[in-house]
């Protein structure tokens, strides 16, 4: 079977996050207010093929750890069937 | 004296200025394709700047996995001298080689200009003749040269003496102003500026030289 997953990657917790921050100072001059903790980030969208959706999260999970994350500085979380 | 090997991958683009400025203090060096995986006829190895394979994902998270890179690990394992110049400092980060990684710079602009540097430490193949203390000027030429560590890697290299040299004046909120870092042995070293662009004195600066010199007879002692 083939699952469609989704991959996002942000800056980890108290690594400095330069674009969130940028954009977060933007958003007065256009009337928010009240928006908080902007991280920017990336996201990787794909297709797995695997018997049962676990394994294909299994294996999105070990390549967003391997490639498209760095874990000394950024978190990734994978989503589930996003088909 | 065997050549030192200067690495290219798809989208290097200082492997020639390297090759030449190795050459001028002496130093035979070749250009060698990221697909090769025998790295035994070189003494040292250099990973020059650029945007190896595009810098695509995050610099040098690509370049890790070309061919050529398990011949690096096993030269630094054997305490070979590795250089890795700005994005060859990335390459070597993303591949394990040297803790902590390089993100983008804190303003978010791309800066080139020669900068201010002191050497904080002569353990290392790059340092090891240029006195503690030591103002060196030498161009910087990133997007991503903010040096980034845990506090326990970061306490680490700084009780080792890993960290080589730093910024007088911080250009891209690097930690600890560090500009450039070696590995415990002080074999494997990165740094974002690049001497192989502070050869001569009449170009703004020949600061680079006594750095490269020390590599080079380095390469020869590891040999």
């Amino acid at each position: 079977m083939e699952f469609a997953l989704q991959v996002d990657v942000t800056l980890r917790e108290g690594i400095a996050d330069p674009a969130g921050a940028t954009i977060e100072r933007a958003l007065p001059a256009l009337g928010f207010s009240g928006v908080h903790r902007m991280r920017a980030g990336k996201t990787f969208l794909f297709a797995v093929e695997a018997p049962d959706e676990a394994a294909a999260r299994a294996i999105a999970a070990d390549l967003a750890a391997r490639l498209l994350s760095n874990p000394v500085i950024e978190d990734a979380r994978v989503r589930g069937d996003v088909s | 004296m065997r050549p030192v090997g200067v690495l290219v991958f798809p989208g290097s683009n200082c492997e020639h200025d390297v090759v030449r400025a190795l050459g001028e203090l002496g130093a035979p060096a070749e250009l060698v394709w990221h697909a090769e995986t025998d790295l035994s006829g070189y003494d040292g190895l250099v990973l020059p700047g650029g945007f190896a394979h595009g810098d695509y994902l995050r610099p040098g998270a690509l370049a890790r996995f070309s061919p050529v890179m398990g011949a690096v690990a096993d030269a630094a394992a054997q305490g070979r001298p590795v250089l890795g110049i700005c994005n060859g400092f990335q390459i070597l980060t993303e591949a394990g080689l040297l803790p902590g990684a390089l993100q983008q710079n804190t303003g978010l602009t791309f800066i080139s200009r020669p900068v201010a540097l002191r050497v904080s430490s002569n353990q290392s193949v790059l340092t090891r003749t240029t006195p503690v203390g030591t103002r060196l000027v030498i161009p910087i030429n990133h997007f991503s040269g903010a040096y980034t560590c845990d506090d326990a890697t970061y306490a680490q290299l700084v009780a080792g003496g890993q960290v080589v040299l730093t910024y007088e004046d911080n250009p891209n909120g690097s930690r600890g102003d560090i500009a450039g870092i070696a590995n415990a042995a002080g074999n494997v070293v990165g740094l974002m500026p690049h001497p192989e662009r502070a050869m001569s004195s009449l170009l703004g600066s020949a600061d680079g030289r006594g750095l490269l010199s020390a590599f080079i007879e380095s390469t020869v002692l590891a040999a």
